[in-house]
């Protein structure tokens, strides 16, 4: 086994300011759609806007990062493993079966992973900001900021926002749960937290029937993403 | 080429700049309570002492002789006059359907003394001039207007009930006549505080106590506010008086509107701007009126006509309103009274006299127009009279009857409490016709409630209408409004998917307790 920084730390200040963003947005979102009553609608809407449009920031140092560091990579879709890893989470985990994906720094995500991870940025994420957006923005036809869009009232806009919202509360529930999953409960949490984690070293990698999975990785990731696993690799020099 | 980091710059600036204008800033050019008094409530310096005018000496036979001693030196004046609302009751309007019509109170009726037809010596006390009759008026003769009524600043100057127009036979002509000046709130409020009858009987919001109460009752005219006279905001010139309401009139012009002074775009908060472009300031910032004194909300015709030995009689509530009178009926006062709401365009129709109705439906007396999708409309405060009144059953037509009259058996109901007599009469005088049979049918009138603004801390909150419960515009249903509505569709999906998420992470994770509790026991 060896230690490797696997999370950078701008990866998980985006995590953490995420999770605190979209949780915030949640608890706002929902008082607004009048799902319960807490801080008053008036507050409600005034933090959410707040919120939102520290949220699309994040999206916008999020985007520039993954883009300037290649990570995007991590969450191209491959159906290498899906089955596996599907049948692990329905039966492999309760019979002490090795995580059928092996966690690399060039392979970060198991394919279900990816799926979801990506549906989010290219689905879910870009809704709920299009949608928040002319929320915000789009207030009656004919005018306000943007008359030109004439979509004819906010129904469209507000049921497609909230649609948005319990999807993302759906995953939300998962995904906390998920993260129990890892070699131990805390694992992943840690590593979130810290940016280390332990992962299985060179020979046992050599070992594994992934190999070739994860060499192909390598071939398309190209030179950021080898250099990506560098810096880790040095990281692990340095803590040694 | 564009270097990505520029890019993100401007981009943390943009939202920056969003984030900031999030958070309120006091908009630039509210004064406080001394400036306002200053620009907004400057005793008018009159240029003319009108008791040093020699002309005015002495006393006054007739009330006309006052308006031609007025016209001697004011000798255009009466032109003006003559041309106005207050003279003629009557304004040329388009109306969609109609063409170009004549609307004003004399020809239009409505749900509380229903109209002028055949009651006009009484109805006419409140016109601006002098001898209009059930027999007629010349609009021509320019000594029949009443110049006192609006400009006696004595106090002393009142007309007389059932009298036509004149004034009381024990005002003092030369008094009133020396005291002239610009009319003051109690001018406009002799008549329009007393509408229908009695004290802020009509309107709701304008009332006597308007005269003598503080900002809690209205942020403008209140004495211990900027203290502002009607034509503050009613801005008059030539005799034209800015403002009119849509229970007589049809049409969007000459408003009086709060942007005037305000701009459209009065609050700190954006959020609150934009809701302007649907809502109008009164909705917000008049929470409640009547606040001091009872308006009628319902008036029962049908009721009408119940004597006591031969008698008629009236009923009191605690306050001292009628509830009942024999000669007009049952009634509904209500005060501190939350209004309700209505999208409207600043264009109106009327019910006319002749125009067919559905007695199965409730008949609207006036309808605002306006709904969500006209970018001219805007959501409105209303008081919305509720009356049952007299039709004539087989023509389906609102009747007028004739009610008042100076001695019995002249055929005025509120002598004689005969409805098919006072129906027929009332027809005959209006040119409209009879079938000699009567009900009574369910009508609604209108009365947008502009005034009785409340100070701003008191307006109206976002949850009071942005709440699924029963909201202030719970009736408004032709949007979407946040907070008040939902998809029962989505909800249930929503609510359903949230449910199965967190049952299946709660079976999965028994589960796995169960197989690492087995696996324990077994090592």
């Amino acid at each position: 086994m060896r230690v490797v920084k696997i999370y950078k730390s701008f990866e998980r200040f985006w995590h953490w300011m995420q999770a605190v963003l979209i949780g915030f947005l949640m608890l706002t979102g929902f008082e607004i759609h009048s799902s319960y009553s807490f801080m008053g609608f008036e507050n409600a809407v005034h933090y959410h806007n707040i919120a939102a449009y520290l949220f699309i920031g994040l999206i916008v140092f999020a985007i520039f990062w993954h883009y300037a560091t290649g990570e995007w990579r991590q969450y191209l879709p491959t159906r290498q493993n899906l089955r596996a890893q599907i049948a692990f989470y329905l039966t492999g985990i309760f019979k002490h079966a090795p995580h059928p994906h092996h966690k690399t720094e060039l392979s970060k995500l198991n394919p279900l992973q990816r799926l979801v991870y990506l549906g989010l940025k290219v689905l879910v994420i870009p809704v709920m900001v299009t949608s928040g957006l002319l929320y915000m923005f789009y207030r009656y036809p004919q005018a306000g900021g943007m008359g030109t869009l004439n979509i004819g009232g906010l129904e469209v806009v507000a049921v497609v926002h909230t649609i948005g919202a319990f999807a993302l509360a759906a995953f939300l529930i998962a995904h906390l749960y998920l993260i129990t999953t890892g070699t131990t409960v805390l694992s992943n949490l840690k590593a979130m937290i810290t940016g280390y984690e332990e992962l299985e070293d060179e020979e046992e990698l050599q070992q594994h029937p992934n190999q070739a999975a994860l060499a192909h990785a390598i071939a398309t990731n190209g030179e950021q993403a080898v250099t990506g696993a560098e810096v880790g690799v040095l990281a692990v020099d340095a803590k040694e | 080429m564009i270097r990505p980091i520029k890019v993100l710059f401007f981009l943390a600036v943009a939202i920056a700049i969003l984030v900031v204008m999030e958070f309120p800033f006091t908009p630039v050019g509210t004064g406080n309570l001394e400036e306002l008094r200053a620009d907004h409530s400057k005793p008018h310096i009159a240029s003319v002492d009108h008791a040093k005018l020699a002309a005015l000496q002495g006393t006054f036979e007739r009330p006309q002789d006052v308006t031609r001693t007025c016209i001697s030196c004011h000798t255009e004046r009466h032109h003006e006059v003559m041309a106005s609302n207050h003279w003629n009751w009557d304004r040329e309007a388009y109306i969609p359907g109609r063409g170009i019509t004549e609307v004003g109170k004399k020809n239009l009726i409505n749900n509380f003394c229903i109209g002028i037809g055949g009651s006009e010596t009484s109805c006419t006390k409140c016109h601006a001039g002098y001898g209009w009759t059930d027999t007629g008026f010349d609009f021509e003769v320019e000594e029949n207007i009443d110049c006192l009524i609006c400009h006696d600043q004595s106090d002393t100057y009142v007309k007389a009930s059932g009298g036509a127009g004149y004034p009381m036979a024990t005002v003092d002509l030369g008094v009133a006549a020396r005291s002239v000046g610009v009319p003051e709130k109690d001018n406009c409020g002799a008549c329009h505080f007393y509408s229908g009858g009695g004290n802020n009987v009509k309107h709701g919001d304008l009332e006597e106590a308007l005269l003598t109460s503080g900002q809690d009752v209205d942020v403008h005219m209140g004495y211990d506010g900027t203290d502002m006279n009607c034509t503050a905001c009613h801005v008059t010139d030539k005799h034209q008086i800015s403002g009119k309401l849509y229970s007589v009139s049809s049409m969007n012009r000459d408003r009086v509107t709060c942007d005037q002074c305000h701009t459209s775009e009065p609050h700190a908060k954006n959020i609150l701007n934009e809701h302007t472009l649907k809502v109008a300031c009164q909705t917000c910032h008049i929470p409640v009126y009547a606040k001091v004194n009872a308006t009628k909300t319902s008036w029962d015709w049908s009721k009408a006509g119940r004597l006591k030995d031969g008698e008629p009689f009236h009923e009191e509530d605690e306050d001292g309103n009628h509830t009942y009178l024999s000669i007009k009926g049952e009634f509904t006062w209500e005060k501190n009274l939350e209004p309700e709401y209505t999208w409207f365009n600043g264009t109106a129709d009327h019910y006319f006299l002749g125009d067919v109705i559905d007695p199965m439906e409730v008949v609207k007396m006036n309808t605002l127009y306006g709904d969500y999708a006209d970018p001219d409309a805007k959501i409105i405060p209303v008081k919305i009279h509720r009356a049952k009144q007299i039709f004539d059953c087989e023509n389906n037509m609102i009747i007028q009857p004739k009610l008042f009259a100076e001695k019995k058996g002249e055929g005025g109901y509120w002598q004689d409490f005969d409805w098919d007599i006072a129906a027929k009469l009332g027809m005959e005088h209006v040119g409209a016709p009879y079938s000699g049979n009567f009900c009574f049918v369910e009508t609604e009138m209108y009365w947008p409630v502009n005034h009785m603004v409340s100070k701003a801390d008191e307006a109206v909150s976002c949850e009071e209408c942005h709440t699924p419960d029963n909201g202030r515009l719970a009736n408004l249903t032709d949007f979407y409004m946040p907070g008040r509505d939902s998809h029962a569709s989505v909800e249930f999906m929503g609510r359903t998917i949230l449910i199965l998420s967190i049952i299946g992470v709660l079976v999965h994770m028994s589960v796995r307790l169960f197989a690492w509790a087995r696996d324990r026991r077994e090592s």
